[in-house]
């Protein structure tokens, strides 16, 4: 009884303990971003790491996606006389959702797991310690600059996963299966609105972005310097940016789309 | 020396190749913004075409709502702006902006149609005779309801109660007719 009534003040001590360590580290986070601007060159660097180098991944898989969507959405909507909203359909569902999530899921497996392998790794040979050593502080050197660059990259891989799928999308409704093209465009520009569907989806993966950048960087940072601890550090990044995305995904979307 | 130099020229290249790549990255966002804004959203229809507006009163806007498309010969011309309960008549005040390419004489009317059986609703424009065109602001006069289907199958029941009332006594509400129909004539008596 003592035993176990022991192991659970263990367990509540060591997750306010963690909680606290992961507040302090966000709030740090923010207070020396700013300062990444000055540091653009930096910046620049990180972006080309994580956006640019991710173009791959997220072009395929969306147009792999736009592509499947508008064949399965086909045969649902054909029954009703529908097939020509299947390009609303099939955009709503892209830069509403799919777009945003996907991509962040994408991006945390891409992305975030290098960024937690590198600090882990960073961490593990000391360079972290020799850059306190010389007065650098490795949170506005290292982390600042990755952090800004996962938060703008996620919105432009977003805009482009959702284009990407549009397309992807348009050749197979009206090149293969022969939709009317003018139908296709003209009822998805009369029911997609800019602010609303649009502005909403690039606002959800903005948000994204610094969620799976900050759990990234907070991995690498925490992590325990042996290969074991980079090794687990990169699957918790992987597991909780996906379950933190995937909840963030919900409430977010009970806040934009509730009222209309 | 000239090692040296050579090195760090070639680490400026690959500094410069990394920016351009990055500059590749953002553009092609742009692009695609670009895209989804333009061809796949309604950020065309703000188009800087300048607009009036121009204001109708209507018994019943049925489902009538903002940004619905305001169609003349069933070519869309405009977009319905505001709507809001006229305090003093108790109409619904329908404010729409119609581009400044088309012009409709003052006595034109306004109606409320259905997109199909089961689409959207829209106004209708039907251009009048007159020599004067609807300039901003003005108002349009002869307006036509949007059919509620609620109210159409209430006059069915009184229509038919009226026949069944005729031929049987010329009484309109009399006991003989059906419950639900003489309560239907009933409160079509009192209007």
């Amino acid at each position: 009884m003592i035993g176990f009534v022991n192991t659970l003040g263990q367990a509540t001590l060591r997750a306010f303990t963690a909680l606290g360590h992961a507040t302090y580290f966000s709030v740090d986070l923010m207070r020396y971003t700013p300062a990444s601007f000055r540091r653009f060159g930096l910046v620049i660097a990180q972006i080309y790491a994580i956006g640019y180098r991710s173009l791959t991944i997220i072009l395929a898989s969306g147009f792999a996606v736009g592509c499947v969507l508008a064949l399965q959405m086909y045969y649902a909507l054909v029954p009703f006389g529908a097939a020509e909203s299947l390009g609303l359909v099939v955009n709503l569902s892209l830069v509403r959702e799919l777009g945003p999530v996907v991509t962040a899921l994408l991006f945390a497996g891409r992305a975030g797991t290098a960024l937690t392998a590198e600090i882990g790794l960073m961490k593990a040979g000391e360079q972290l310690s020799a850059m306190e050593l010389m007065a650098v502080d490795p949170r506005s050197r290292v982390l600042a600059p990755r952090f800004l660059a996962g938060i703008v990259s996620m919105p432009i891989l977003a805009i482009l996963y959702s284009a990407i799928g549009i397309l992807g999308a348009w050749l197979i409704a009206v090149e293969l299966i022969g939709v009317d093209p003018a139908n296709f465009w003209s009822i998805m520009q009369s029911k997609v609105d800019i602010t609303r569907d649009v502005g909403n989806g690039i606002v959800k993966s903005a948000v994204f972005g610094v969620i799976c950048t900050g759990i990234a960087l907070y991995q690498g940072y925490e992590t325990q310097a042996t290969p074991e601890g980079v090794a687990y550090a990169t699957t918790r990044t992987v597991v909780f940016s996906s379950l933190a995305v995937l909840a963030m995904d919900f409430i977010l979307t009970a806040m934009m789309f509730s009222t209309s | 020396m000239s090692g040296v130099k050579g090195k760090e020229s070639e680490s400026d290249m690959a500094k410069k190749s990394t920016e351009t790549l990055v500059g590749v990255f953002v553009l092609l966002g742009i692009i695609a913004l670009a895209f989804l804004a333009l061809k796949a959203a309604n950020l065309a229809s703000f188009s800087a075409a300048k607009t009036y507006t121009v204001r109708a009163r209507f018994d019943n806007i049925g489902g009538l709502k903002k940004n619905a498309p305001v169609r003349s010969a069933g070519v869309s011309v405009g977009q319905v702006t505001s709507i809001t309960l006229d305090k003093n008549t108790y109409q619904g005040l329908v404010i729409m902006k119609i581009n400044e390419n088309v012009q409709f004489p003052v006595d034109s009317s306004a109606k409320i149609l259905t997109a199909g059986l089961l689409g959207d609703q829209y106004i209708g424009i039907e251009p009048g005779s007159d020599d004067k065109n609807l300039a901003n602001g003005d108002l349009i006069k002869q307006t036509q309801s949007a059919v509620v289907l609620e109210n159409l199958i209430g006059q069915l029941i009184f229509n038919k109660a009226a026949d069944a009332g005729s031929s049987s006594t010329p009484a309109p509400g009399a006991s003989l007719a059906p419950a639900p129909a003489a309560s239907a004539a009933a409160s079509g008596s009192k209007k």
